[in-house]
Protein backbone atom coordinates (compact mmCIF):
# COMPACT_ATOMS: atom_id res chain seq x y z
CA UNK A 1 0.00 0.00 0.00
CA UNK A 2 2.57 2.43 0.94
CA UNK A 3 5.88 3.41 -0.90
CA UNK A 4 8.76 4.99 -0.83
CA UNK A 5 9.88 8.01 -2.59
CA UNK A 6 13.21 8.33 -3.56
CA UNK A 7 14.05 12.33 -5.35
CA UNK A 8 17.57 12.10 -6.70
CA UNK A 9 18.70 15.56 -7.90
CA UNK A 10 15.41 17.20 -9.21
CA UNK A 11 15.17 20.22 -11.48
CA UNK A 12 11.95 21.42 -12.85
CA UNK A 13 11.12 23.96 -15.40
CA UNK A 14 8.69 25.87 -16.77
CA UNK A 15 9.82 26.34 -20.56
CA UNK A 16 13.19 28.26 -19.96
CA UNK A 17 12.08 29.37 -16.40
CA UNK A 18 13.90 26.97 -13.82
CA UNK A 19 11.10 26.72 -10.91
CA UNK A 20 13.05 24.62 -9.08
CA UNK A 21 17.19 23.47 -8.77
CA UNK A 22 18.57 20.28 -7.46
CA UNK A 23 16.51 19.10 -5.06
CA UNK A 24 16.81 15.51 -3.50
CA UNK A 25 14.88 13.90 -0.63
CA UNK A 26 14.04 10.38 0.40
CA UNK A 27 10.39 10.06 1.68
CA UNK A 28 9.94 7.55 4.15
CA UNK A 29 6.57 5.59 3.88
CA UNK A 30 3.74 5.48 6.87
CA UNK A 31 5.29 8.59 7.71
CA UNK A 32 4.02 12.34 6.95
CA UNK A 33 6.50 14.23 4.93
CA UNK A 34 5.87 17.93 5.67
CA UNK A 35 6.76 21.14 2.61
CA UNK A 36 7.46 24.15 4.03
CA UNK A 37 8.78 27.50 3.22
CA UNK A 38 7.68 30.94 1.83
CA UNK A 39 5.14 31.51 -0.96
CA UNK A 40 7.16 30.73 -4.62
CA UNK A 41 9.67 28.51 -3.08
CA UNK A 42 8.46 25.83 -5.51
CA UNK A 43 7.49 23.60 -2.44
CA UNK A 44 3.88 22.63 -4.54
CA UNK A 45 6.13 22.45 -7.62
CA UNK A 46 8.31 19.51 -6.24
CA UNK A 47 5.02 18.39 -4.32
CA UNK A 48 3.06 18.00 -7.86
CA UNK A 49 5.94 16.89 -9.75
CA UNK A 50 5.92 13.81 -7.46
CA UNK A 51 2.39 12.66 -9.55
CA UNK A 52 3.37 14.70 -12.69
CA UNK A 53 0.16 16.99 -12.24
CA UNK A 54 2.59 19.83 -13.20
CA UNK A 55 2.66 18.66 -16.43
CA UNK A 56 -1.09 20.23 -16.83
CA UNK A 57 1.04 23.71 -17.42
CA UNK A 58 2.15 23.35 -20.79
CA UNK A 59 6.18 23.48 -21.20
CA UNK A 60 6.49 22.12 -17.94
CA UNK A 61 9.12 19.22 -17.87
CA UNK A 62 12.00 18.03 -15.30
CA UNK A 63 15.52 17.08 -15.19
CA UNK A 64 16.52 14.21 -12.82
CA UNK A 65 14.92 11.22 -11.02
CA UNK A 66 11.99 9.99 -8.35
CA UNK A 67 11.88 7.05 -8.04
CA UNK A 68 8.48 5.05 -6.96
CA UNK A 69 9.87 2.25 -4.72
CA UNK A 70 12.72 1.97 -7.27
CA UNK A 71 11.07 2.55 -10.14
CA UNK A 72 11.43 6.05 -11.80
CA UNK A 73 8.38 8.08 -12.18
CA UNK A 74 10.07 10.11 -15.64
CA UNK A 75 11.25 7.11 -16.96
CA UNK A 76 10.72 6.63 -21.04
CA UNK A 77 7.38 5.05 -21.70
CA UNK A 78 5.76 6.07 -17.84
CA UNK A 79 2.47 7.16 -18.67
CA UNK A 80 1.88 10.30 -16.54
CA UNK A 81 -2.01 9.11 -16.08
CA UNK A 82 -0.63 5.77 -14.48
CA UNK A 83 1.30 7.45 -12.18
CA UNK A 84 -1.25 9.74 -11.12
CA UNK A 85 -3.60 6.11 -10.50
CA UNK A 86 -0.92 5.41 -7.83
CA UNK A 87 -0.54 8.46 -6.32
CA UNK A 88 -3.47 10.56 -4.81
CA UNK A 89 -4.05 14.10 -4.65
CA UNK A 90 -5.47 16.54 -2.25
CA UNK A 91 -5.60 20.07 -3.10
CA UNK A 92 -5.54 23.14 -1.81
CA UNK A 93 -9.58 24.23 -1.89
CA UNK A 94 -11.90 21.28 -1.71
CA UNK A 95 -13.05 20.06 -5.31
CA UNK A 96 -15.32 17.46 -5.36
CA UNK A 97 -17.27 16.89 -8.81
CA UNK A 98 -20.30 19.32 -8.38
CA UNK A 99 -22.47 17.02 -10.17
CA UNK A 100 -22.42 14.04 -9.06
CA UNK A 101 -23.28 13.13 -5.85
CA UNK A 102 -21.45 11.86 -2.21
CA UNK A 103 -21.16 8.47 -3.60
CA UNK A 104 -20.98 9.05 -7.40
CA UNK A 105 -17.69 11.00 -5.62
CA UNK A 106 -15.87 8.52 -3.80
CA UNK A 107 -16.28 6.07 -7.11
CA UNK A 108 -15.15 8.68 -9.17
CA UNK A 109 -12.09 7.48 -9.58
CA UNK A 110 -11.97 3.80 -9.33
CA UNK A 111 -15.02 3.46 -12.65
CA UNK A 112 -12.08 4.99 -14.23
CA UNK A 113 -10.27 2.38 -14.43
CA UNK A 114 -13.34 0.84 -15.97
CA UNK A 115 -13.14 -1.99 -13.79
CA UNK A 116 -16.43 -3.59 -13.55
CA UNK A 117 -18.12 -3.97 -9.98
CA UNK A 118 -21.03 -4.99 -8.39
CA UNK A 119 -23.39 -2.67 -6.61
CA UNK A 120 -22.61 -4.26 -2.95
CA UNK A 121 -18.98 -3.91 -3.90
CA UNK A 122 -19.04 -0.43 -4.72
CA UNK A 123 -21.22 0.02 -1.45
CA UNK A 124 -18.47 -1.36 0.91
CA UNK A 125 -15.84 0.65 -0.90
CA UNK A 126 -18.02 3.81 -0.58
CA UNK A 127 -18.39 3.31 3.19
CA UNK A 128 -14.95 1.86 3.53
CA UNK A 129 -13.28 5.40 1.89
CA UNK A 130 -15.37 7.29 4.02
CA UNK A 131 -15.25 5.67 7.30
CA UNK A 132 -11.18 6.21 6.35
CA UNK A 133 -11.90 9.68 5.47
CA UNK A 134 -13.98 10.07 8.96
CA UNK A 135 -16.56 11.62 7.06
CA UNK A 136 -19.44 8.14 7.09
CA UNK A 137 -21.42 9.04 10.15
CA UNK A 138 -21.97 12.54 8.87
CA UNK A 139 -22.96 11.38 5.45
CA UNK A 140 -23.86 7.98 5.65
CA UNK A 141 -27.77 8.89 5.64
CA UNK A 142 -27.19 11.47 2.67
CA UNK A 143 -24.99 9.35 -0.26
CA UNK A 144 -27.21 10.83 -2.99
CA UNK A 145 -27.18 14.34 -2.36
CA UNK A 146 -24.61 16.02 -4.49
CA UNK A 147 -20.92 16.81 -2.54
CA UNK A 148 -21.04 20.38 -2.96
CA UNK A 149 -23.54 21.13 -0.48
CA UNK A 150 -21.55 19.72 2.28
CA UNK A 151 -19.71 22.34 4.80
CA UNK A 152 -15.86 23.30 3.46
CA UNK A 153 -14.24 20.90 5.63
CA UNK A 154 -16.80 17.74 5.04
CA UNK A 155 -15.90 18.62 1.43
CA UNK A 156 -12.27 17.99 1.73
CA UNK A 157 -12.70 14.53 3.56
CA UNK A 158 -15.14 13.84 0.93
CA UNK A 159 -11.75 14.64 -1.92
CA UNK A 160 -9.78 12.53 1.10
CA UNK A 161 -11.94 9.66 0.50
CA UNK A 162 -12.62 9.84 -3.03
CA UNK A 163 -8.56 9.94 -3.09
CA UNK A 164 -7.77 6.94 -0.89
CA UNK A 165 -10.70 4.79 -3.13
CA UNK A 166 -8.46 4.18 -5.32
CA UNK A 167 -5.98 2.59 -2.97
CA UNK A 168 -3.16 4.91 -3.75
CA UNK A 169 0.73 4.13 -2.28
CA UNK A 170 1.18 7.39 -1.81
CA UNK A 171 -1.14 10.44 -0.69
CA UNK A 172 -0.25 13.96 -1.56
CA UNK A 173 -1.98 17.17 -0.22
CA UNK A 174 -1.17 20.27 -1.23
CA UNK A 175 -2.09 22.93 1.51
CA UNK A 176 -4.98 20.74 2.21
CA UNK A 177 -6.35 23.27 5.24
CA UNK A 178 -5.80 26.63 3.75
CA UNK A 179 -9.43 26.89 3.01
CA UNK A 180 -10.68 25.79 5.91
CA UNK A 181 -11.73 26.97 9.54
CA UNK A 182 -9.77 25.94 12.83
CA UNK A 183 -12.15 22.63 13.72
CA UNK A 184 -11.82 21.41 10.20
CA UNK A 185 -8.35 21.94 10.41
CA UNK A 186 -8.09 19.42 13.62
CA UNK A 187 -10.36 17.27 11.90
CA UNK A 188 -8.27 16.79 8.83
CA UNK A 189 -4.81 16.63 11.19
CA UNK A 190 -6.77 13.93 13.23
CA UNK A 191 -6.88 12.08 10.00
CA UNK A 192 -3.41 12.55 8.10
CA UNK A 193 -2.81 11.00 11.58
CA UNK A 194 -4.95 7.82 11.24
CA UNK A 195 -4.10 7.87 7.11
CA UNK A 196 -0.23 7.77 8.10
CA UNK A 197 -0.53 4.42 9.20
CA UNK A 198 -1.05 3.15 5.52
CA UNK A 199 0.06 5.56 3.58
CA UNK A 200 3.07 7.44 1.94
CA UNK A 201 2.31 11.43 3.29
CA UNK A 202 3.32 14.10 1.67
CA UNK A 203 2.07 17.11 2.74
CA UNK A 204 2.53 20.84 1.36
CA UNK A 205 1.70 23.71 4.73
CA UNK A 206 2.01 27.26 5.23
CA UNK A 207 1.16 26.59 8.56
CA UNK A 208 4.56 25.93 10.99
CA UNK A 209 2.11 25.12 13.70
CA UNK A 210 0.41 22.55 11.43
CA UNK A 211 3.37 21.23 9.82
CA UNK A 212 5.35 20.44 13.32
CA UNK A 213 1.88 19.20 14.34
CA UNK A 214 1.36 16.48 11.67
CA UNK A 215 4.41 15.55 10.30
CA UNK A 216 7.59 13.43 11.13
CA UNK A 217 10.14 15.05 8.97
CA UNK A 218 10.08 18.30 7.40
CA UNK A 219 11.93 19.61 4.09
CA UNK A 220 12.47 23.49 4.51
CA UNK A 221 12.54 25.06 0.94
CA UNK A 222 13.56 28.42 -0.05
CA UNK A 223 14.56 31.05 -3.00
CA UNK A 224 16.90 33.48 -3.35
CA UNK A 225 14.81 36.38 -4.79
CA UNK A 226 11.93 36.57 -7.81
CA UNK A 227 12.94 34.82 -11.12
CA UNK A 228 15.50 32.27 -9.09
CA UNK A 229 14.94 28.73 -9.01
CA UNK A 230 13.10 27.13 -5.20
CA UNK A 231 16.19 25.13 -3.58
CA UNK A 232 15.75 23.32 -0.85
CA UNK A 233 17.69 24.32 1.97
CA UNK A 234 17.54 21.76 4.96
CA UNK A 235 15.60 18.32 5.27
CA UNK A 236 15.33 16.62 8.53
CA UNK A 237 13.30 14.66 11.59
CA UNK A 238 10.80 17.61 11.89
CA UNK A 239 11.28 18.33 15.84
CA UNK A 240 14.75 19.00 14.65
CA UNK A 241 13.72 21.53 12.50
CA UNK A 242 11.84 23.29 14.20
CA UNK A 243 14.15 23.27 17.44
CA UNK A 244 17.63 23.22 16.44
CA UNK A 245 18.18 23.47 12.61
CA UNK A 246 21.52 23.38 11.46
CA UNK A 247 21.02 26.20 8.61
CA UNK A 248 20.61 29.54 9.79
CA UNK A 249 17.85 30.37 6.96
CA UNK A 250 15.77 27.74 8.12
CA UNK A 251 16.14 28.98 11.40
CA UNK A 252 14.67 32.41 10.36
CA UNK A 253 12.01 30.93 8.93
CA UNK A 254 10.66 28.91 11.76
CA UNK A 255 11.06 31.20 14.40
CA UNK A 256 9.16 33.94 12.17
CA UNK A 257 12.04 36.28 11.69
CA UNK A 258 11.02 36.20 7.69
CA UNK A 259 8.69 34.89 5.34
CA UNK B 1 -24.85 31.15 0.37
CA UNK B 2 -27.86 32.98 0.79
CA UNK B 3 -28.04 33.79 4.57
CA UNK B 4 -30.91 36.53 5.42
CA UNK B 5 -29.30 39.63 6.15
CA UNK B 6 -30.89 41.75 8.71
CA UNK B 7 -32.09 44.97 6.88
CA UNK B 8 -29.50 47.05 6.41
CA UNK B 9 -30.91 50.44 8.48
CA UNK B 10 -32.28 52.72 5.59
CA UNK B 11 -30.06 55.59 4.36
CA UNK B 12 -31.46 59.14 4.45
CA UNK B 13 -33.03 59.56 1.01
CA UNK B 14 -31.32 62.43 -1.26
CA UNK B 15 -32.02 63.50 -4.22
CA UNK B 16 -28.92 63.45 -6.10
CA UNK B 17 -29.34 64.68 -10.30
CA UNK B 18 -27.29 62.25 -11.69
CA UNK B 19 -29.37 59.56 -9.80
CA UNK B 20 -32.93 60.65 -11.12
CA UNK B 21 -31.45 61.43 -14.83
CA UNK B 22 -30.40 58.09 -14.75
CA UNK B 23 -32.90 55.87 -13.31
CA UNK B 24 -35.27 58.03 -16.10
CA UNK B 25 -33.14 56.51 -18.85
CA UNK B 26 -32.28 53.00 -17.59
CA UNK B 27 -36.58 52.72 -16.52
CA UNK B 28 -37.17 54.31 -20.38
CA UNK B 29 -35.15 51.76 -22.09
CA UNK B 30 -36.51 48.99 -19.85
CA UNK B 31 -39.89 50.04 -21.16
CA UNK B 32 -39.46 50.66 -24.26
CA UNK B 33 -38.04 47.00 -25.13
CA UNK B 34 -41.58 46.04 -23.52
CA UNK B 35 -43.28 48.35 -25.99
CA UNK B 36 -41.75 47.11 -28.70
CA UNK B 37 -42.25 43.36 -28.15
CA UNK B 38 -46.26 44.38 -26.87
CA UNK B 39 -46.45 46.09 -29.93
CA UNK B 40 -45.38 43.34 -32.42
CA UNK B 41 -47.49 41.08 -30.85
CA UNK B 42 -50.83 43.07 -30.68
CA UNK B 43 -49.90 44.12 -34.76
CA UNK B 44 -49.25 40.06 -35.01
CA UNK B 45 -52.54 39.12 -33.37
CA UNK B 46 -54.96 41.72 -34.57
CA UNK B 47 -53.71 40.78 -38.12
CA UNK B 48 -53.39 37.19 -38.23
CA UNK B 49 -57.44 37.30 -36.71
CA UNK B 50 -59.03 37.76 -39.82
CA UNK B 51 -57.23 34.79 -41.58
CA UNK B 52 -57.64 32.84 -38.41
CA UNK B 53 -61.59 33.30 -37.49
CA UNK B 54 -62.61 33.79 -41.43
CA UNK B 55 -62.76 31.46 -44.57
CA UNK B 56 -59.40 31.77 -46.90
CA UNK B 57 -59.32 30.95 -49.97
CA UNK B 58 -60.43 27.43 -51.54
CA UNK B 59 -56.93 26.75 -52.93
CA UNK B 60 -55.06 27.69 -49.72
CA UNK B 61 -56.91 24.83 -47.42
CA UNK B 62 -59.71 24.15 -45.53
CA UNK B 63 -58.89 26.84 -43.17
CA UNK B 64 -56.00 28.85 -40.97
CA UNK B 65 -54.85 25.71 -39.00
CA UNK B 66 -54.81 23.45 -42.12
CA UNK B 67 -52.61 25.80 -44.53
CA UNK B 68 -50.58 26.86 -41.49
CA UNK B 69 -49.99 23.61 -40.52
CA UNK B 70 -47.26 22.58 -43.28
CA UNK B 71 -45.44 25.65 -42.81
CA UNK B 72 -45.08 25.06 -39.03
CA UNK B 73 -44.09 21.73 -39.45
CA UNK B 74 -41.17 22.37 -41.96
CA UNK B 75 -39.67 25.03 -39.92
CA UNK B 76 -39.58 22.55 -36.83
CA UNK B 77 -38.24 20.02 -39.13
CA UNK B 78 -35.21 21.77 -40.64
CA UNK B 79 -34.38 23.27 -37.66
CA UNK B 80 -34.64 20.07 -35.91
CA UNK B 81 -32.44 18.11 -38.53
CA UNK B 82 -29.59 21.06 -38.52
CA UNK B 83 -29.36 21.21 -34.51
CA UNK B 84 -29.16 17.89 -35.10
CA UNK B 85 -26.36 18.10 -37.07
CA UNK B 86 -24.71 21.28 -35.84
CA UNK B 87 -24.48 20.78 -32.02
CA UNK B 88 -22.49 17.85 -31.58
CA UNK B 89 -20.29 18.97 -34.63
CA UNK B 90 -20.35 22.87 -32.38
CA UNK B 91 -19.33 21.11 -29.14
CA UNK B 92 -16.90 18.87 -30.69
CA UNK B 93 -15.28 22.20 -32.52
CA UNK B 94 -15.57 23.92 -29.04
CA UNK B 95 -13.87 21.27 -27.41
CA UNK B 96 -10.59 20.58 -29.23
CA UNK B 97 -10.43 24.63 -29.35
CA UNK B 98 -10.25 24.34 -25.53
CA UNK B 99 -8.77 21.69 -25.23
CA UNK B 100 -6.83 20.06 -27.68
CA UNK B 101 -5.48 22.51 -30.14
CA UNK B 102 -2.39 24.32 -29.44
CA UNK B 103 -2.84 27.76 -28.51
CA UNK B 104 -2.16 29.45 -31.94
CA UNK B 105 -3.95 26.66 -34.01
CA UNK B 106 -6.99 27.45 -31.12
CA UNK B 107 -6.94 31.73 -31.60
CA UNK B 108 -7.13 31.07 -35.19
CA UNK B 109 -10.26 28.58 -35.30
CA UNK B 110 -11.76 31.09 -32.97
CA UNK B 111 -11.17 33.99 -35.12
CA UNK B 112 -12.31 31.93 -38.24
CA UNK B 113 -15.28 30.51 -36.38
CA UNK B 114 -16.27 34.34 -35.54
CA UNK B 115 -16.16 35.02 -39.13
CA UNK B 116 -18.22 32.83 -40.47
CA UNK B 117 -21.14 34.52 -37.94
CA UNK B 118 -20.89 37.41 -39.92
CA UNK B 119 -21.55 36.06 -43.29
CA UNK B 120 -24.93 37.22 -44.05
CA UNK B 121 -27.56 34.71 -44.60
CA UNK B 122 -28.02 35.59 -48.71
CA UNK B 123 -24.44 34.76 -49.01
CA UNK B 124 -25.12 31.06 -47.55
CA UNK B 125 -28.35 31.14 -49.62
CA UNK B 126 -26.31 31.49 -52.82
CA UNK B 127 -23.71 28.70 -51.65
CA UNK B 128 -26.35 26.12 -50.84
CA UNK B 129 -28.08 26.73 -54.52
CA UNK B 130 -24.78 27.15 -56.46
CA UNK B 131 -22.57 24.52 -54.78
CA UNK B 132 -24.39 22.39 -52.04
CA UNK B 133 -27.04 21.10 -54.07
CA UNK B 134 -25.23 20.24 -56.84
CA UNK B 135 -22.58 18.73 -54.87
CA UNK B 136 -25.14 16.70 -53.10
CA UNK B 137 -27.53 15.51 -55.75
CA UNK B 138 -25.68 12.94 -56.48
CA UNK B 139 -25.31 11.69 -53.16
CA UNK B 140 -29.13 11.70 -52.90
CA UNK B 141 -29.94 9.62 -55.85
CA UNK B 142 -27.37 6.82 -54.50
CA UNK B 143 -29.29 7.19 -50.86
CA UNK B 144 -32.30 6.53 -52.50
CA UNK B 145 -31.12 4.10 -54.48
CA UNK B 146 -29.69 2.09 -51.16
CA UNK B 147 -31.66 3.23 -48.31
CA UNK B 148 -34.74 3.77 -49.93
CA UNK B 149 -36.30 0.67 -47.69
CA UNK B 150 -35.80 3.59 -45.23
CA UNK B 151 -38.88 6.69 -44.83
CA UNK B 152 -36.31 9.42 -44.85
CA UNK B 153 -34.49 8.43 -48.03
CA UNK B 154 -37.98 6.92 -49.87
CA UNK B 155 -37.17 7.53 -53.53
CA UNK B 156 -37.24 9.47 -56.04
CA UNK B 157 -34.66 11.62 -55.40
CA UNK B 158 -34.80 15.36 -56.04
CA UNK B 159 -33.44 15.92 -59.72
CA UNK B 160 -31.88 19.51 -58.28
CA UNK B 161 -30.64 18.64 -55.28
CA UNK B 162 -32.31 21.75 -53.46
CA UNK B 163 -33.97 19.17 -50.87
CA UNK B 164 -34.45 19.68 -47.54
CA UNK B 165 -31.61 17.79 -46.31
CA UNK B 166 -29.98 20.94 -48.28
CA UNK B 167 -31.63 23.94 -46.43
CA UNK B 168 -30.86 21.58 -43.07
CA UNK B 169 -27.04 21.67 -44.01
CA UNK B 170 -27.31 25.52 -45.00
CA UNK B 171 -29.25 26.28 -41.81
CA UNK B 172 -26.74 24.08 -39.74
CA UNK B 173 -23.26 25.81 -41.32
CA UNK B 174 -25.24 29.23 -40.25
CA UNK B 175 -26.31 28.26 -36.89
CA UNK B 176 -22.70 26.17 -35.98
CA UNK B 177 -20.28 29.59 -34.81
CA UNK B 178 -22.95 30.56 -32.26
CA UNK B 179 -23.39 27.38 -30.68
CA UNK B 180 -19.59 26.73 -31.29
CA UNK B 181 -18.63 30.50 -29.67
CA UNK B 182 -20.57 30.33 -26.63
CA UNK B 183 -19.59 26.48 -26.22
CA UNK B 184 -16.04 27.61 -26.21
CA UNK B 185 -16.68 30.30 -23.26
CA UNK B 186 -18.58 27.97 -20.82
CA UNK B 187 -15.63 25.37 -21.26
CA UNK B 188 -13.02 27.62 -21.06
CA UNK B 189 -14.53 28.63 -17.34
CA UNK B 190 -14.54 25.47 -16.15
CA UNK B 191 -12.78 25.50 -13.07
CA UNK B 192 -9.55 24.60 -13.10
CA UNK B 193 -9.83 22.69 -9.90
CA UNK B 194 -12.28 20.12 -11.16
CA UNK B 195 -10.11 19.74 -14.14
CA UNK B 196 -6.73 19.01 -11.88
CA UNK B 197 -9.22 17.11 -9.48
CA UNK B 198 -10.46 14.80 -12.77
CA UNK B 199 -6.65 14.50 -13.69
CA UNK B 200 -5.38 13.49 -10.23
CA UNK B 201 -7.18 10.85 -10.09
CA UNK B 202 -5.93 9.32 -13.25
CA UNK B 203 -8.56 10.56 -15.85
CA UNK B 204 -6.96 10.66 -19.17
CA UNK B 205 -7.60 13.92 -20.96
CA UNK B 206 -11.46 12.43 -22.40
CA UNK B 207 -12.02 11.33 -19.04
CA UNK B 208 -11.25 14.55 -17.42
CA UNK B 209 -13.70 16.26 -20.53
CA UNK B 210 -16.39 13.76 -19.26
CA UNK B 211 -16.12 14.28 -15.32
CA UNK B 212 -15.71 18.43 -15.70
CA UNK B 213 -16.13 20.00 -18.30
CA UNK B 214 -19.27 18.61 -19.92
CA UNK B 215 -20.84 18.05 -16.58
CA UNK B 216 -20.05 21.74 -15.89
CA UNK B 217 -20.51 23.32 -19.16
CA UNK B 218 -24.26 21.25 -19.75
CA UNK B 219 -26.42 24.34 -18.98
CA UNK B 220 -24.40 26.57 -21.30
CA UNK B 221 -24.61 23.92 -23.89
CA UNK B 222 -28.61 23.91 -23.76
CA UNK B 223 -28.76 27.75 -23.36
CA UNK B 224 -26.06 28.26 -26.64
CA UNK B 225 -28.54 25.06 -28.53
CA UNK B 226 -31.70 27.13 -28.18
CA UNK B 227 -30.22 30.14 -29.35
CA UNK B 228 -28.94 28.21 -32.50
CA UNK B 229 -32.24 26.83 -32.80
CA UNK B 230 -33.83 30.31 -32.65
CA UNK B 231 -31.89 31.21 -35.45
CA UNK B 232 -32.67 28.75 -37.57
CA UNK B 233 -36.72 28.79 -36.46
CA UNK B 234 -36.36 32.29 -37.99
CA UNK B 235 -33.89 32.28 -40.39
CA UNK B 236 -35.49 33.18 -44.22
CA UNK B 237 -33.62 34.27 -47.20
CA UNK B 238 -31.23 30.82 -46.60
CA UNK B 239 -33.91 28.83 -46.46
CA UNK B 240 -36.28 30.42 -49.28
CA UNK B 241 -33.48 30.51 -51.75
CA UNK B 242 -32.78 26.65 -51.16
CA UNK B 243 -35.34 25.10 -50.80
CA UNK B 244 -37.58 23.69 -53.44
CA UNK B 245 -40.74 23.00 -51.52
CA UNK B 246 -44.39 22.68 -52.46
CA UNK B 247 -46.02 22.83 -49.04
CA UNK B 248 -46.10 18.92 -48.23
CA UNK B 249 -46.02 17.37 -44.52
CA UNK B 250 -43.33 14.89 -45.21
CA UNK B 251 -40.00 13.30 -43.17
CA UNK B 252 -38.42 12.81 -46.25
CA UNK B 253 -35.19 14.39 -46.77
CA UNK B 254 -34.03 14.01 -50.23
CA UNK B 255 -37.45 14.23 -52.66
CA UNK B 256 -38.48 17.12 -54.65
CA UNK B 257 -41.60 17.66 -52.83
CA UNK B 258 -40.34 19.63 -49.40
CA UNK B 259 -42.41 21.17 -46.81
CA UNK B 260 -41.89 25.11 -46.92
CA UNK B 261 -40.89 27.21 -43.66
CA UNK B 262 -42.94 29.96 -42.36
CA UNK B 263 -40.07 32.57 -42.13
CA UNK B 264 -39.53 31.60 -46.58
CA UNK B 265 -42.66 31.49 -46.77
CA UNK B 266 -43.66 34.92 -45.64
CA UNK B 267 -40.58 36.03 -47.70
CA UNK B 268 -41.67 34.48 -50.73
CA UNK B 269 -45.25 35.52 -50.77
CA UNK B 270 -45.70 38.75 -49.08
CA UNK B 271 -44.56 40.90 -51.88
CA UNK B 272 -47.83 39.71 -54.19
CA UNK B 273 -50.21 38.92 -51.20
CA UNK B 274 -53.16 41.13 -50.99
CA UNK B 275 -56.65 40.96 -48.65
CA UNK B 276 -56.76 37.81 -46.33
CA UNK B 277 -53.37 36.21 -47.98
CA UNK B 278 -52.14 39.44 -46.08
CA UNK B 279 -53.79 38.29 -43.02
CA UNK B 280 -52.67 34.86 -43.41
CA UNK B 281 -49.20 35.52 -43.85
CA UNK B 282 -48.86 37.58 -40.67
CA UNK B 283 -51.06 34.99 -39.26
CA UNK B 284 -47.80 32.40 -39.57
CA UNK B 285 -45.94 34.84 -38.78
CA UNK B 286 -47.58 34.95 -35.36
CA UNK B 287 -47.79 31.26 -34.87
CA UNK B 288 -43.85 31.32 -36.00
CA UNK B 289 -43.95 34.37 -32.82
CA UNK B 290 -45.45 31.56 -30.52
CA UNK B 291 -43.05 29.20 -31.55
CA UNK B 292 -40.00 30.84 -30.44
CA UNK B 293 -41.98 31.79 -27.22
CA UNK B 294 -42.33 28.36 -26.28
CA UNK B 295 -38.80 27.06 -27.28
CA UNK B 296 -36.84 30.26 -24.90
CA UNK B 297 -39.08 29.13 -22.32
CA UNK B 298 -38.87 25.79 -22.45
CA UNK B 299 -34.35 26.48 -22.46
CA UNK B 300 -34.87 28.71 -19.37
CA UNK B 301 -36.68 25.85 -17.75
CA UNK B 302 -34.49 23.50 -18.66
CA UNK B 303 -31.67 25.35 -17.67
CA UNK B 304 -32.88 26.55 -13.88
CA UNK B 305 -33.09 22.74 -14.09
CA UNK B 306 -29.93 21.46 -14.67
CA UNK B 307 -27.89 24.61 -13.80
CA UNK B 308 -25.96 22.51 -10.49
CA UNK B 309 -24.79 25.05 -7.68
CA UNK B 310 -20.98 24.58 -5.87
CA UNK B 311 -18.70 24.74 -9.45
CA UNK B 312 -17.08 28.37 -7.66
Amino acid sequence: MSKRIEINDLDIYYGAFKAVEGVSIDIEPRAVTAFIGPSGCGKSTVLRSLNRMHEVIAGAYVDGEVLLDGANLYGPGVDPVNVRRQIGMVFQRPNPFPTMTIRENVLAGVLLNNRRMSRSDQDDLVERSLRGANLWNEVKDRLGVPGSGLSGGQQQRLCIARAIAVSPDVLLMDEPCSALDPISTLAIEDLIEELKTEYTIVIVTHNMQQASRVSDKTAFFNIAGTGKPGKLIEFDETAKIFSNPSVQSTEDYVSGRFG
Amino acid sequence: MTTAAPAAPRAAVTNRPADIVFKAVSTTAGVLILIALGGVALFLVVQAVPAIIGPIPEEEGANFWAWVWPLTFGTLWSALLAMVMAVPLAVAIALFITHYAPRKLAQFLGYLIDLLAAIPSVIYGLWGIAVLAPFFQPGYIWLAQNLGWLPLFSPPASGTGRTILTASIVLAVMVLPIITALCREIFLQTPRLNEEAALALGATRWEMIKMAVLPHGRSGIIASSILGLGRALGETMAVAMVLASSGVVSFVLIGSQNPSTIAANIALRFPEAHGITVNMLIGSGLVLFAITLLVNALSRWIIAKTTVDGGR
